[in-house]
């Protein structure tokens, strides 16, 4: 998977969470969680969408590594290696 | 001329909506079809004869009757002497003595001077004789404007006809019913009158040649809609055809219906078609005081007044004699961008 | 119509799952309500067989009003008619009779007399009897301003999608008739929510006593288990800390049973079940508290997945009757995003509503030694009709001691 690959995958996902969200306007190095208005169990939702989409198990302590749309980029593009 | 242009926008119409399109079908003029309606008369039946001014030798003064002097000989073609009055009592006298004769009258003008005729004999004479007469008569004459024929030969007084009950009023606005609509009038027991529109004779259209007698009782959607009822008759059937398409491209669903008989009415086909439109407009070349437009809107009111969504509007002729003119004339008459204009505003389309 | 919460007043069929004949069970769900805050599926309490249905789908009718008749065993069928409907309380609205053609029709409520007479074609004028249009209210575009059809089904929809504006207005509750043809909630359950919360939270603080207390958790024990749970687990297993807040607060109301329950007419009555409801935001705005049932009695993997499910439902509106009504005590948790200390209001007729603060670091100091620990702060909004501060203090160190045990939730 590409990078761009990889961030239209997490923006679809957030987009089923909170559809409200305009793609253009997410600050790529801004907390996603306070642009999306996104609370534990959308997390928790989104984390196991990414999941199952791209087959990355993704530990509880690893969330910290997925704060912003930048981080979660690198962090799949990774463990996606 | 306005009646070459007018001929060439109806045949248009006519192939698509008008006509019977069967597979033997030949392309024929109303003209001729009013013809071969009145030779097939005279060849199936002995009983029957055409007497008019000028139907012999000049061939009828539309031309209508060209031919069949030669063909039928004087006894069956009679030319008669320039009195309404006197050709018209001699057709009822001709009807009681067992005849089935066919009189035309040049035109509905000239009709008024056998009025007395009409009125006070043949559509009377079946009560005042207790039953004993029946009054088996057809008269067919011209009506309407649209050939700068001015106030002489212009009028649409089919409408006062309609007023008259002991007489049938008949419209044909097809080539189908040009042709179909004079044999069943003949086996009617009682006086028919049949009005065949001036612009009408040129339009050229389909007509199977297996083509036959066809009902005299009942009105025709010639244009199944779902927005609005226009209700018209004759000559202005055909501007109400232009109308319903020039309405169709602008998002309109309009329903055409033929009244094809003005007396006795088909209340039911237009309070049908009002209550799946919920509109009605009723063109009618009639003057509006006292027309059968008035009639059709009444019968509205009186079986559909639930179902109306606006109310019903009327599109008649000026008020005023026939205009020479050609453009007093086209005034004079309804048109088609009257209708679609008083369409669209029906249907709150306007703006 | 149930009461599907103490502020329902009105709910809409929206659809019929069952129809007369079909046999029923205690809980199974026969139809979809619109409430003005959401679609709830109504069960049922009594096992049998539907006789009829009294309220057709699309119609909103007042809570109290009966909707269908099941027959339980033994009963026989009774008969088709007469079908009695409680009439709401103040109708304006005039009896609905389609006039015969030729008939003069019924004349539709006009709420106030208009200064001239109607402009309004007949059809429409049968409409708008059909559909109890206010048409006073309507506007013409027809020839000459007049009203037609269409302006009187354009009317009947708009009623119809804002009924909250005009409860609000004091007018005669529009019984309105849905378009057959269009089931789905048409209500905007934002206005209408928005309404129903005011109604409900300003009861609450006018009639209800709080009081309020606070206390701090340490969470570090239930934090450091609930990750190592976590590690063990599948993703989508996973819990949150949240399931961990609902279990003890569950457990611990069980020793406290006046915070457990209802105040109606003036006395208090306690809840053996513990059914919690979880205050869920809806993105766009609003608040929807369903119940989890017999949160005390689940393990933590259970309330996890009624978590889930619930959310997931809230935001589809597709909640259970049982759920919206049966909450015998509150959470409010604000998560990790929103501040240190919530002081809920309760919902009524609850008593009791336990709030719950984001989870800071905080210097800690225990057994004399001071340490950085995840603290939250846990507070409790209280009926001091039914409860007092010193019984609400120790509740809340009850659920402090859960949170220190999270193995034995």
């Amino acid at each position: 998977m590409t990078n761009d690959e990889i961030r239209a995958l997490i923006l679809r996902e957030l987009r089923r969470i909170a559809p409200e969200i305009d793609a253009d306007t997410i600050d790529p190095s801004v907390e996603l969680r306070e642009q999306a208005d996104l609370d534990s169990m959308d997390i928790l939702n989104w984390m196991i969408a990414i999941h199952e989409k791209t087959g990355v198990e993704i530990p509880e302590a690893d969330y910290a590594r997925m704060a912003t749309l930048n981080d979660c980029v690198s962090y799949l593009s990774q463990r996606l290696k | 001329m306005g009646a070459g242009a007018g001929a060439d926008k109806v045949r248009v119409l006519g192939k698509g909506a008008l006509v019977n399109t069967a597979a033997r079908a030949a392309r024929i003029t109303y003209r001729e079809a009013m013809r071969q309606a009145i030779r097939e008369a005279l060849q199936r039946d002995p009983r029957v004869f055409l007497m008019g001014e000028d139907v012999g030798k000049y061939g009828g003064c539309f031309a209508v009757s060209k031919g069949l002097l030669d063909e039928f000989g004087p006894e069956r073609i009679r030319d008669t002497p320039l009195s309404e009055s006197a050709f018209v009592g001699a057709g009822i006298g001709a009807a009681m003595g067992g005849m089935r004769p066919i009189v035309e009258i040049m035109t509905v003008n000239f009709s008024l001077l056998a009025l007395d005729q009409i009125l006070n004999n043949a559509a009377t004479i079946l009560h005042m004789s207790g039953g004993q007469f029946n009054i088996p008569l057809v008269i067919r004459m011209t009506t309407g404007a649209g050939r700068q024929l001015a106030a002489q030969h212009s009028h649409s007084l089919e409408g006062w006809y309609a007023h008259i009950p002991g007489i049938k009023v008949l419209t044909p606005a097809t080539i189908e019913d040009a042709r179909g609509m004079l044999w069943t009038a003949l086996e009617d027991p009682d006086p028919v009158l049949i009005f065949e529109h001036q612009t009408l004779y040129n339009m050229e259209g389909e007509l199977p040649a297996d083509a036959g007698p066809v009902d005299i009782e009942r009105a025709r959607v010639r244009r199944p809609g779902t927005d609005i009822s226009l209700i018209s008759y004759g000559g202005s059937l055909h501007k109400v055809m232009e109308a319903a398409t020039q309405l169709a491209a602008a998002g309109i669903n309009a329903e055409v219906i033929d009244l094809r008989v003005l007396r006795p009415l088909d209340t039911a086909t237009i309070i049908d078609s009002v209550t799946r439109t919920h509109r009605a407009i009723i063109i009618d070349e009639g003057w509006r005081s006292g027309s059968i437009s008035a009639e059709v809107s009444a019968r509205i009111m009186e079986g559909a007044f639930y179902e109306l969504d606006v109310p019903v509007a009327r599109i008649c002729s000026a008020e005023v004699p026939m205009p020479y003119a050609k453009h007093l004339e086209d005034a004079a008459l309804p048109q088609v961008s009257a209708i679609v204009e008083a369409a669209r505003s029906l249907t709150g389309s306007n703006g | 119509m149930p009461s599907l919460g103490a502020d329902m007043e009105v709910g809409t069929i929206l659809q019929w799952l069952v129809k007369p004949g079909d046999a029923v069970k205690r809980g199974d769900i026969v139809a979809v309500v619109d409430t003005e805050k959401a679609t709830i599926e109504i069960e049922v309490f009594q096992s049998g067989v539907i006789d009829r249905i009294v309220v057709p789908e699309g119609e909103q009718v007042p809570v109290g009003t009966l909707i269908a008749v099941i027959r339980t065993d033994g009963e026989v069928a009774a008969p088709p008619a007469p079908v009695a409907v409680p009439t709401p309380p103040a109708p304006a609205a005039p009896p609905v009779a389609a006039p015969k053609p030729m008939e003069k029709p019924t004349v539709p409520a006009v709420s106030a007399a208009p200064p001239h007479r109607l402009r309004i074609s007949p059809l429409a004028m049968r409409v708008a009897v059909d559909l109890k249009v206010d048409l006073s209210k309507v506007k013409g575009t027809g020839p000459d301003g007049a009203i037609t059809k269409a302006d009187v089904e354009r009317a009947a929809k708009a009623a119809k999608e804002a009924p909250a504006v005009e409860a609000l207005a004091a007018i005669a509750p529009a019984v309105a008739k849905a378009p057959p043809a269009r089931p789905a909630a048409a209500i905007d359950h934002h206005v209408a929510m928005r309404r129903v919360i005011a109604a409900s939270m300003a009861r609450s603080k006018r009639e209800i006593p709080h009081y309020y207390l606070a206390t701090h958790v340490d969470m570090s024990r239930a934090m450091a288990w609930l990750q190592s749970e976590n590690l063990k687990l599948p993703i989508a297993n996973r819990a949150l800390y949240s399931v961990l807040l609902l279990k003890s607060v569950a457990l611990a109301v069980r020793d406290f049973p006046e915070m457990n329950g209802y105040w109606i007419d003036n006395s208090f009555r306690h809840s053996d079940a513990v059914h919690v409801g979880v205050a869920i935001s809806l993105r766009k705005g609003g608040l929807i508290a369903p119940a989890i049932h017999d949160v005390d009695k689940k393990p933590l993997g259970e309330i996890m997945a009624n978590l889930r499910d619930l959310v997931k439902r809230v935001r589809a509106e597709t909640l259970r009757s049982s759920e919206i009504a049966d909450a015998t005590i509150t959470v409010t948790s604000l998560g990790e995003q929103g501040v240190e200390t919530v002081f809920g209001i309760i919902y009524p007729p609850q008593v009791a509503l336990v709030g719950f603060g984001k989870i800071v670091e905080r210097p800690w100091a225990s057994n004399g030694m001071i340490g950085a620990r995840p603290v939250m702060m846990a507070t409790l909004a209280a009926d001091h009709r039914a409860s007092d501060g010193h019984r609400g203090g120790l509740f809340l160190a009850a659920i402090d001691r859960f949170l220190q045990e999270p193995e034995k939730l």
